[in-house]
């Protein structure tokens, strides 16, 4: 039996412990914002956080994380009406076209802008490596500029 | 979808319909074709809530090109109302069965071809005018006003001093009969929605991962399921131990797919087992534990390695002319230079991020599948001929997709999960593994194109042959005649048709046994490639620059005859403007740093036109893409902010395909299984200076997603010349700038 919490909500998973945290969350605890899109941690449509930093869920077998602070895209935003600044500059920009990708893009941003919070194009073009399919990095890379803004102004407030 | 099928978009105004709602709302839409469906059905609609709210159902599936937002947008425009009060609603497939065969029931619904605005175009207006109509005519009744007095404005019927608002109305509009004739519609010059920048309808969902895809599909005692296939082509299945496999916690059942027949038609893409299982953990771990003993194969040998010689081999024969104007032989002969050379284009996989997948449930005489698709109808088709079930007790519903370019066409998945659902009597979701995804595909055919022109003394170019080897499209497609494989690799009218006066086409058809399809901007997509390089190539040749030499030759604003796809005509004018916008905002011509370059393209795709202005700087073998300008020519742009959005994803569509991406079989096999094999470029490969703009043509849309894909890969190349005088002639680039540095 592995406990950990998902979304700050204590959760048990009691199957192989071996199962990538990505099946566990998806298909076991029933939140399906994390998307699987390719399994040997290539794409980051799985980035969720543990402790606090991104990580990819398809590579990271359940007993990894037994104990620790998982969070999926489900549990960024304090509710529905007041977004994390980076959902908000999501929205601001409207960077999604399909969106399948976007959870593990703005997971990866929260986390980069953490380590980043005035993050220079170089910074974005090392450390962003999720991949967009429908190529909606030209949006994502304003977006994280603009989320720099309103963490900052947030941070000053 | 068959072509009959595509063309019976029910915008004829007679089929509109509406009845009264839910809750006294005003439900607009088509009814059955058939009559002895009855009247009452309502198809495609409109419903206005009295609260002022209104739902607008979108019939077509949405892949990522922004059709959920646009659709409604136009619908929302003639109705007039505010933006703000539309939500939207996905419709399933909606066909009826009628004496003939099956009718839409909402209108045509498919995605393919950057056809889903404009096959919609004058339909959803006319949906939109004539619930407005209605409105107005309701509105006159009450008050007594003459219904020509009255007018709307954004939600409110205005009849004198009176102005009622639309949820008021609705019970009354439902009421009324529809008129004889057709609506008026707005003019361009009145639009307040259709044009201007609006957000996607569905962002919100997707920033908070609420938003659903096939792949996020639970139902009641649904089961999971993956399939082991056949890793040689057309390998089949001979026998198949699963002991192991079931010794796994939580495998349930193995089944045997059957695949298709050797040189038939691909109602799926491989023989193979699927394994059935209570989670997607339990299914893969069980498929890893599978003992498969797979059948010899007539394509066991076959490789692209060979592939790619035989081409070069049948380059130097006679092959198919499929084109010749004039008198190519003796423009040819009579040329004062003749400059030939030979272009490569690689076979490439789609690779969605979503990978494929289906939910099927076969259920007595019942059979509901929810499916990722952009035909749904061709799901609807392939679980009936699964089922052997009548189309009309098939229910297809579709989810947002998380990707489609093309792959999403075919409905090979459906069968199988069909297939699987049958077999078990289980509710079945079946997944693909991206590298179940990358190694069966229906590939973007490769080939090898010889280009050739004639020069006259004055620089003019008087001959001009293209010579395709390549692996058709067509292959394996029902009732294909080998004479017209080359159909889907070269277009007849494209540039330079009625441009050049002597010119000849010519194909190969080269067997491989790796599966072929639409890939975005099918053949547009290399034939831009090899066109513009050429053209670049002609251009240094003379002496000339290569903007100018474009323009020489595009000339003035004037329609050519375009009977393809895109058509009935192409106006190599438009291209001229795009490609003189695109070269004065890169500030074309300037003199640069040793290293650096720009390169320029353009290319008319199924009746849209794009340009790209490409800088670069190539140092020690390093490329740097340092500044992206690229415009589009749409007609009218009707959701600007998707239009911009396109013409960015397809550029970088392009790009990433140009700089490292390859299929390549060996053995039979495909041999890249992941995404550092299939390296899908990161946000790092492309710059932050990367504009977009749309040129304004007229007040007609014409399509979107696919055209600011062409141009984008020859402008890079065409860069890389301009920057380090090293020509590529072979897609992918991969590591031929470091081979020469």
């Amino acid at each position: 039996m592995i406990t950990f919490t998902l979304n700050s909500v204590p959760v048990t998973f009691d199957g192989d412990p071996g199962t990538p945290l990505l099946w566990v969350i998806r298909d076991h605890l029933g939140l399906a914002g994390t998307k699987y899109g390719c399994g040997t941690g290539d794409c980051g449509a799985c980035t969720v956080h543990v402790n606090g930093r991104a990580r990819r869920s398809c590579m990271l077998p359940a007993n990894a994380v037994a104990g620790r602070a998982v969070m999926t895209i489900e549990g960024l935003a304090a509710d529905e009406r007041r977004l994390h600044p980076v959902q908000q500059a999501w929205l601001e920009l409207d960077v999604p076209q399909c969106g399948y990708c976007q959870a593990g893009q703005i997971m990866a941003a929260v986390d980069f802008l953490e380590r980043f919070p005035r993050p220079t194009d170089a910074d974005i073009d090392r450390h962003m490596t999720n991949l967009c399919r429908c190529g909606t990095y030209v949006r994502i890379r304003q977006a994280i500029h603009r989320a720099a803004e309103l963490l900052a102004d947030g941070a000053a407030s | 979808m068959s072509a009959g099928e595509r063309a019976r978009g029910l915008n004829r105004r007679e089929f509109i319909v509406m009845g009264l709602g839910a809750a006294g709302s005003l439900v607009i839409g088509v009814p059955l074709e058939s009559a002895a469906d009855g009247p009452g059905a309502i198809g495609f609609f409109i419903e206005i809530h009295p609260d002022g709210t209104v739902v607008i159902g979108s019939n077509q599936p949405e892949i990522g090109q922004g059709v959920r937002t646009a659709l409604p947008m136009v619908v929302a425009e003639e109705l007039d109302v505010a933006w703000e009060k539309v939500s939207v609603r996905q419709m399933p497939l909606g066909i009826v069965k009628t004496s003939d065969g099956y009718a839409w029931k909402y209108g045509g619904q498919g995605v393919g071809g950057s056809t889903g605005v404009t096959s919609n175009w004058d339909y959803m207006r006319e949906v939109g005018a004539i619930a407005r109509g209605q409105l107005i005519r309701a509105a006159a009744a009450r008050t007594g006003v003459a219904a020509d007095r009255c007018t709307t404005r954004v939600g409110v019927v205005v009849c004198g001093d009176a102005e009622i608002p639309y949820g008021e109305l609705a019970a009354e509009a439902a009421a009324l009969p529809l008129p004889e004739t057709a609506p008026a519609l707005k003019g361009a010059a009145d639009y307040r929605i259709i044009g201007t920048r609006r957000k996607t309808i569905d962002a919100r969902d997707i920033v908070l991962g609420k938003a659903k895809y096939g792949i996020d599909t639970v139902e009641p005692d649904m089961r999971y399921a993956v399939i082991a296939r056949a890793p040689v082509l057309n390998a089949r299945v001979v026998s198949c131990d699963d002991s192991a496999a079931r010794q796994v916690e939580g495998v349930l059942a193995t089944v045997e797919i059957s695949g298709p027949e050797v040189d038939q038609p691909y109602d799926m893409l491989a023989s193979g087992i699927a394994v059935v299982a209570t989670s997607t953990w339990a299914a893969m771990e069980g498929r890893a534990r599978l003992r498969i003993e797979w059948s010899d194969s007539p394509n066991a040998t076959d490789s692209t390695e060979r592939f790619w010689a035989d081409n070069e081999r049948l380059l130097d024969t006679a092959g198919q002319v499929v084109l010749d104007d004039g008198d190519y032989d003796a423009a040819i002969a009579a040329a004062d230079r003749v400059v030939t050379r030979r272009y490569r284009t690689q076979f490439l996989s789609h690779a969605p991020l979503e990978p494929q997948n289906c939910y099927a449930y076969v259920q007595g005489d019942r059979c509901h599948v929810i499916a990722p698709t952009q035909m749904p109808a061709g799901a609807s088709r392939a679980a009936a001929a699964v089922t052997g079930l009548p189309r009309e007790n098939i229910h297809i519903d579709m989810t947002r997709v998380g990707g489609g370019f093309g792959r999403r066409l075919t409905n090979d998945y459906v069968t199988e999960a069909v297939t699987i659902s049958k077999a078990t009597g289980w509710p079945i979701k079946l997944l693909w593994t991206r590298q179940d995804d990358l190694q069966h595909d229906f590939y973007r055919p490769a080939g090898l194109h010889e280009m050739r022109a004639g020069i006259d003394r004055d620089g003019k170019v008087t001959a001009w042959t293209q010579r395709l080897a390549s692996a058709s499209k067509y292959y394996r497609r029902p009732n294909m005649p080998d004479e017209n494989l080359w159909q889907s690799e070269l277009y007849a009218d494209d540039f330079p048709r009625h441009i050049v006066e002597n010119l000849r086409f010519e194909y190969f058809h080269n067997a491989i046994g790796l599966p072929r399809g639409s890939w975005r901007a099918p053949a547009h997509n290399a034939n831009a490639f090899v066109v513009q390089s050429f053209m670049d190539e002609l251009a240094h040749e003379l002496g000339k620059d290569p903007l100018q030499f474009r323009l020489d030759m595009l000339g003035e604003s004037r329609a050519l005859p375009y009977e393809g796809h895109g058509g009935p005509e192409f106006n190599p004018g438009r291209l001229s403007r795009l490609l003189t916008f695109v070269a004065q905002r890169i500030d074309y011509g300037r003199s640069l740093p040793r290293g650096s370059g720009i390169g320029i393209a353009a290319h008319f795709t199924f009746g849209g036109y794009a340009a790209h202005a490409i800088e670069v700087t190539v140092r020690d073998g390093q490329l740097s893409i340092d500044r992206i300008v690229a415009a589009i020519d749409c007609g009218l742009a009707v959701h600007p902010n998707a239009v911009e959005a396109q013409l960015q994803g397809a550029t970088i569509d392009g790009l990433s395909a140009a700089l490292g991406l390859e299929i390549t079989v060996r053995d039979g096999r495909v041999q890249q299984e992941d995404f550092k094999d299939y390296p899908l470029a990161q946000i790092g490969h492309f710059p932050a200076r990367f504009e977009t703009h749309i040129l304004p043509w007229d007040d007609v849309p014409t399509g979107v997603g696919e055209m600011g894909l062409p141009s984008a890969a020859p402008a890079l190349t065409n860069a890389i010349f301009a920057a380090s005088g090293v020509r590529i002639r072979s897609l992918p680039i991969g590591d031929q700038l470091r081979a020469g540095a």
